[in-house]
């Protein structure tokens, strides 16, 4: 039953696709926001339909983070861009120690992109947001043409607050730090170019993408004297380790043995000529804490199912260098540098 | 992970790393060139020269087809998408391998040529079947490894009466590049007492064509697999001849590997390729008989012929070392450019482009150890 006067005709959410009325500012777009974002992603500030949200915020210090999404496929196994641009914008304020508050998203539709499509993307995100409780607070909607876009991008910007006596930053990490991961690593990765290259593996290997806020606070309530916190993405855990080694003025030793990696990732890995070490991730987070609180800080990971596989991979050492290095299950060393160009398959 | 951690052993390489370490004489150098860049990308990643005594060294061969490609085949390509606006299939490796004027593949792209990566010849044919308007030509490269599978599509076009499809071929054979590598070994050239043979090209053409290498050369090859258990246990069998004064073709890699290789492969490529007089190989200079074009009865479905091209003179980079290094007379960091204005991020050669490449090698894993640590 249509309630809405503005919209006799409600939109076709089955057969109808955006055209560019839809990002015009008049009618269809005022339609397309109450029939597809505003019934899914419905909340109180949302709903006052301004072209803001205005909110107190609690006490403490204000985080700010964005984060533009353009992944393709838009749906991958274990998850599609919806829910994937809330849990990256969710957690890159939560690498700060930050409590997430709201999140704004603003849509970037092609031409001809089917509206049943779009509804299921708004619906994840909708899931996802309400699962982690950070509502979608305010947005935008603009329409390319065909071929000006490939189907939807997605930005989303979150804002959060740090709790009092909390203070990470990359450039912390200290020599005798310890570092830890909180589980298996490149699962995101490979999901998406299982998808891409029609590579069709036996075992279908799911994206990580998670929200990874609640296990950040209870990891910052039990140690929070913690020095780093970053979330592996593009250029996987070697690049991030890199970030972190060069911001902090530190090198790095870690032992492939105690990388947690699943056998099936490591597989596609291996087949595809990938370094498993440099495949997104994005639902885990890289940790940095003095090394006597180490074994705590394991203890409350794996005590949250996503923290569940959390293991301690190395130390951080002083190196004027700024070089990660990697002991080998083999027994030799090496090291691990930053991602160059895009990851290369071997032809040989 | 199974069929794979059991060639990744760390008990198993410490076993042998002693067995090494007794069987290399501590009064001489065993300077081992590994042939392919798959061998050298396993040593470095593994660490397997740590477990090697000092005296027992890896030399890096020209076993990386990206790095062997001569500039002037990239600038054909270039100018194949450029001129003919055809669409370019490519494997990612090819992508940033420098070109003439500063130009590359990937930059070609950005300016607008329609050129794809794709991961195998099928990717391209189906390029080519979704658009029978456009003109799709697949840039075939690799050794005796990716060679079958270019003839397969060559085949499977010819069946189809894929007219929108072609090859532009630059595939090379292994044989007549470790004979240059032999005839030019010595004071002016590198100084090597054995080699590791390829072991994925072996699988194709078997351990018989490397019969020349003891008996014309009097130098012992032991084909070896490129897990890193298999690369030092076809050390030790190099370093056990040579303590003998054997040389003889010897096959560590049996999982794969026989006396006449794969035969099927083998009369794939013979029906549709055949020998060029010469080719260029980057480092070794032209080389007679060691590359293949499309054979007449295929002579159709040669982008070469398809599609002239009008391609300036080459400009190789001032100073890069790359020829001296696929030679294995120069170490990476022995060329100047070495991490100072060539790095994976902007590469100047092409040995610094492949992940096979020993540039790119010594650079991502080992330039802790260099003297010329960034």
């Amino acid at each position: 039953m249509n309630t809405d006067r503005r919209f006799p005709v409600r939109l076709d959410l089955k057969h109808g696709t955006v055209d560019m009325s839809h990002g015009a500012g008049g009618r269809a777009m005022a339609q397309l926001i109450a029939e597809v974002f505003l019934v899914h992603l419905d909340n109180d500030l949302l709903r006052q339909g301004n072209d803001q949200a205005l909110f107190s915020p609690p006490p403490g210090r204000l985080v700010i983070s964005t984060d533009g999404h353009v992944v393709a496929p838009l749906f991958f196994p274990g998850g599609d861009i919806g829910c994937l641009s809330v849990h990256g914008t969710i957690n890159d304020v939560a690498m700060a120690g930050a409590r997430p508050l709201y999140l704004a998203a603003g849509f970037i539709l092609e031409e001809g992109y089917p509206l049943k499509d779009l509804v299921r993307i708004v619906e994840s995100m909708a899931a996802a947001a309400n699962a982690a409780g950070v509502p979608v607070v305010t947005g935008d909607t603009k329409v390319v043409e065909r071929g000006k876009g490939d189907g939807v991008f997605i930005t989303t910007t979150g804002v959060g607050v740090v709790p009092e006596g909390v203070s990470l930053s990359g450039d912390q990490a200290r020599p005798g730090d310890a570092i830890l991961v909180s589980g298996s690593l490149g699962d995101h990765g490979v999901a998406i170019l299982s998808k891409r290259e029609n590579l069709g593996f036996e075992v279908e290997i799911r994206s990580d993408t998670a929200a990874l806020h609640t296990l950040v606070a209870a990891m910052v309530a039990a140690v929070p004297d913690l020095h780093c916190l970053r979330d592996p993405t593009r250029g996987g855990l070697a690049t991030t380790l890199n970030e972190l080694a060069h911001q902090s003025g530190v090198g790095m030793r870690i032992r492939e043995s105690a990388i947690p990696i699943r056998p099936e990732v490591s597989a596609a890995c291996e087949l595809l000529g990938l370094d498993p070490l440099y495949v997104a991730n994005e639902g885990k987070l890289i940790a940095i804490c003095p090394a006597e609180r180490a074994a705590d800080l394991l203890a409350v990971m794996r005590a949250h199912p996503l923290g569940a596989a959390a293991s301690r991979i190395g130390e951080v050492v002083a190196d004027p260098h700024r070089f990660v290095q990697m002991e080998t299950r083999f027994g030799g060393s090496r090291i691990v540098d930053w991602l160059a160009g895009e990851q290369l398959p071997r032809i040989c | 992970m199974k069929y794979v951690d059991e060639f990744r052993d760390e008990h198993l390489a410490r076993g042998l790393a002693e067995a090494i370490g007794a069987a290399a004489g501590p009064d001489r150098e065993y300077r081992l060139m590994e042939f392919c860049g798959g061998h050298t990308h396993a040593i470095f990643r593994y660490g397997v020269q740590d477990l090697m005594p000092p005296n027992v060294r890896f030399i890096h061969g020209p076993g990386c087809p990206v790095c062997v490609l001569p500039m002037a085949r990239i600038d054909h390509a270039i100018a194949l998408a450029a001129q003919h606006r055809v669409t370019l299939c490519t494997y990612a490796d090819l992508m940033r391998v420098p070109a003439s004027e500063r130009q590359s593949l990937l930059k070609a792209k950005a300016a607008g040529a329609d050129i794809r990566m794709v991961y195998s010849t099928q990717d391209a044919l189906r390029i080519a079947r979704a658009d029978p308007a456009r003109q799709v030509v697949f840039f075939a490269i690799g050794f005796e490894t990716t060679t079958p599978p270019t003839a397969v599509a060559a085949k499977t076009a010819r069946a189809e009466g894929l007219t929108n499809f072609s090859i532009f071929c630059n595939h090379v054979l292994t044989p007549p590049a470790l004979r240059t590598i032999l005839a030019t070994a010595g004071p002016d050239g590198v100084q090597l007492d054995g080699i590791l043979g390829p072991s994925h090209v072996s699988s194709v053409i078997g351990s018989q064509p490397y019969a020349f290498v003891p008996s014309e050369f009097s130098k012992p090859l032991v084909i070896a697999g490129f897990e890193p258990l298999d690369v030092m246990q076809s050390a030790l069998l190099l370093i056990r001849q040579i303590n003998e004064g054997r040389c003889a073709v010897e096959n560590q890699y049996t999982r794969a590997v026989t006396a006449d290789g794969n035969r099927k492969a083998q009369a794939l490529m013979a029906e549709v390729f055949t020998t060029r007089d010469t080719f260029e190989w980057r480092g070794l200079g032209f080389l007679p008989h060691s590359a293949l074009r499309l054979a007449d009865a295929y002579a159709d479905l040669d982008a070469e012929q398809r599609f002239p091209v009008d391609v300036g003179p080459v400009r190789e980079v001032k100073g890069c070392e790359c020829p001296a290094i696929l030679r294995g007379v120069k170490e990476p960091t022995d060329c100047k450019l070495f991490g100072t204005v060539c790095t994976p991020d902007n590469p100047m050669g092409s040995c610094m482009v492949s992940s096979e490449g020993a540039c790119a090698a010594y650079w991502s894993y080992g330039r802790f150890r260099g003297p010329r640590a960034a």
